[in-house]
């Protein structure tokens, strides 16, 4: 019964065909993330777009060694950073975490971060919190490096 | 589900849950607890409790200061914690140091080696704990950080060199990768696996120690709980074991070591308690146990682990290890069934104690561990603070199922279940 709130479908959709996998060329910057309590793994890179006025999220693709939770949710966040301005998505990567750290109270909003709300359960669930952000932590620390770097 | 008789010939399993409130609760929306996640840490029987409650409501004082009464009478049941821990070990009393849990213990000493290598200011006898450059300290890839990371750290302060035994295949200590020699200072090695089970050939270890004159340490965390363990017999010059895996109380501990060395061994932590003699230009030290003890100790502690020890005591250490061995068997037996678990560690009961960790074919040990969590088995998951030793078998997680003395074969053969309904669950089955 709970089980099936935490692993809601999507979920379960994005860990077995997770979206933008792998590692491409070209990027600007790329990091490497670690869970240090289970041993998860994201490699990841952002290739940013050429305006540095209008900073936009060209690409992300990653490398991930994790459960379904880390893997799925770096997934949803190809989904909904690559296109949009590096402002946006961190409007967005905000709003998730926000959720994701509520312990099951911000329920999320549908309209900000898309399918991203399956993770809702998720935040219930303190020992998952950290599978959940792995991917998006990885990715802001890569902008915040590529930003260092300009 | 598959129902199994508790076979352990004289141990009444049912009676022993009894002196465990905890065992009788349920979580996850009504679910039994079904705990087999005592290697992390044990339950605690109402005898234990009672001990550190009565020691509190009673005689209360801080030990080995003042004259009066109460702490005569604190200072009694520290010691006498001390004592009936000596006779569970076989060891004597003064060669064991109360410490917070075996991480300190093993710090301890890889502390008083560190200040033995400076070199200033201090008795020539410490001469014998002292490393650098050339030296060599060696470990086991299957180690718990606890007995890892203080090596490494004491390596970089001293110019020391970290070595190690490889793990075979199985789960076994490879006693052909490494060669000691003279240049070899201290070898430090866990008894039991915290992942593996496995047990280490420690006379063959100590063997090879003392050939070429260095010191063995013992991480005794996941033995000394689980199966009748003699230091001494054992010939072991220090060992570390943590309460809280023994029925007993956190944040007490002990390190054992033997008398001559513990007489020789410069201190680590320093100040009141610690002292024969203070003047302002410098200080002597008070012979161990109490020069390793420095400030006011964890009383209430000692004297739950000193009931804890009873309690042990009086089931007898070769039933726990019987009963446990049986568990493990269950579990081997149950998993080895379910397609697509890989046991990781020796898949037969030849020197082996019961921890049991697997991983499952295309289901990562996060979400195993989610759905046995739904059912209210509580199991580990991850690397269990031996993170080399999974990348020496190319994985990130394990699923790990530990056992103690109130473990039933019926909470184990759950498991097996629990991981068919994972399978199931992420459609791998
Ligand atoms: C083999 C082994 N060594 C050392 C430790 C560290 O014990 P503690 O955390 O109680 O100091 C543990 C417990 O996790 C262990 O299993």
């Amino acid at each position: 019964m709970k089980l099936e709130q935490m692993y809601q479908e999507i979920i379960l959709d994005h860990y077995r065909q997770p979206h933008g996998a792998g590692l491409r060329e070209p990027y600007d910057a790329e990091t490497h993330h670690i869970n240090p309590t289970c041993g998860d793994e994201v490699t990841l890179r952002v290739k940013l777009g050429d305006d540095p006025a209008h900073p936009t999220v060209q690409d992300v693709s990653y490398e991930s060694l994790g459960c379904s939770i880390s893997q799925a949710s770096t997934s949803v966040l190809t989904d909904l950073v690559v296109g949009k301005s590096v402002e946006e998505a961190f409007r967005i990567l905000e709003s998730f975490q926000e959720m994701a750290q509520s312990r099951g109270k911000v329920p999320g909003d549908e309209e900000i971060i898309g399918d991203g709300i399956a993770f809702a359960g998720v935040s219930k669930y303190p020992a998952r919190v950290k599978c959940a952000l792995l991917g998006w932590m990885a990715f802001k620390d890569a902008v915040a490096r590529v930003k260092e770097e300009a | 589900m598959t129902t199994l008789q508790t076979p352990t010939a004289g141990l009444d399993v049912a009676s022993i849950r009894d002196d465990f409130p905890i065992l009788s609760r349920t979580v996850r929306e009504g679910r039994p607890l079904v705990y087999l996640d005592s290697g992390a840490t044990s339950q605690r029987p109402r005898q234990v409790l009672d001990a550190e409650r009565a020691f509190l409501e009673t005689h209360n004082a801080a030990v080995h200061r003042g004259a009066h009464q109460l702490a005569e009478e604190a200072t009694d049941d520290y010691e006498a914690a001390r004592s009936k821990i000596a006779v569970f070990t076989g060891a004597e009393p003064e060669e064991l140091v109360f410490t917070k849990n075996a991480t300190e213990g093993i710090n301890l000493v890889a502390y008083a080696m560190g200040n033995s290598s400076i070199r200033t200011g201090l008795a020539p006898e410490s001469e014998r704990f002292a490393v650098g450059p050339g030296d060599e300290i060696v470990v086991t890839e299957l180690e718990h950080h606890a007995n890892l990371v203080p090596w490494q750290e004491l390596c970089r302060r001293t110019g020391a060199t970290l070595r190690w035994y490889s793990v075979t295949e199985d789960g076994r200590i490879d006693l052909d990768s490494l060669e000691l020699t003279e240049r070899v200072k201290v070898v430090a090695f866990a008894h039991q696996s915290n992942v593996l089970g496995s047990i280490a050939p420690v006379e063959e270890l100590v063997r090879r120690a003392q050939a070429v004159g260095a010191l063995t340490v013992l991480d005794a965390c996941q033995s000394v709980p689980h199966m009748p363990v003699n230091l001494t017999e054992l010939g072991v010059d220090f060992a570390a074991f943590s309460g809280h895996k023994m029925l007993g109380p956190s944040g007490v501990g002990v390190l054992f070591g033997r008398t001559e060395l513990l007489d020789a061994m410069p201190p680590f932590i320093t100040g009141g308690s610690m002292i024969e003699m203070v003047r302002m230009e410098g200080s002597t030290y008070a012979p161990p146990p109490q020069r390793f003890e420095a400030g006011v100790p964890m009383t209430s502690q000692a004297v739950g682990l000193g009931a804890a020890v009873d309690y042990l005591s009086a089931i007898g250490m070769d039933t726990v290890f019987a009963h446990e061995r049986e568990l493990t068997k269950v579990a081997l037996d149950t998993l080895r069934e379910v397609e697509g678990v890989r046991i990781i560690g020796p898949d037969s009961l030849e020197q082996r104690g019961g921890a049991v960790s697997f991983v499952v074919d295309g289901v990562h040990a996060h979400d195993v561990g989610q759905v046995l969590d739904d059912r209210g088995i509580a199991v580990r998951v991850g690397h269990h603070c031996a993170w080399p030793l999974h990348r020496r078998f190319g994985i990130a997680a394990t699923v790990r199922a530990s056992f103690h003395v109130y473990t039933t074969v019926e909470e184990v053969a759950q498991l097996a279940d629990g991981v068919r309904a994972a399978r199931e669950f992420f459609g791998v089955a």
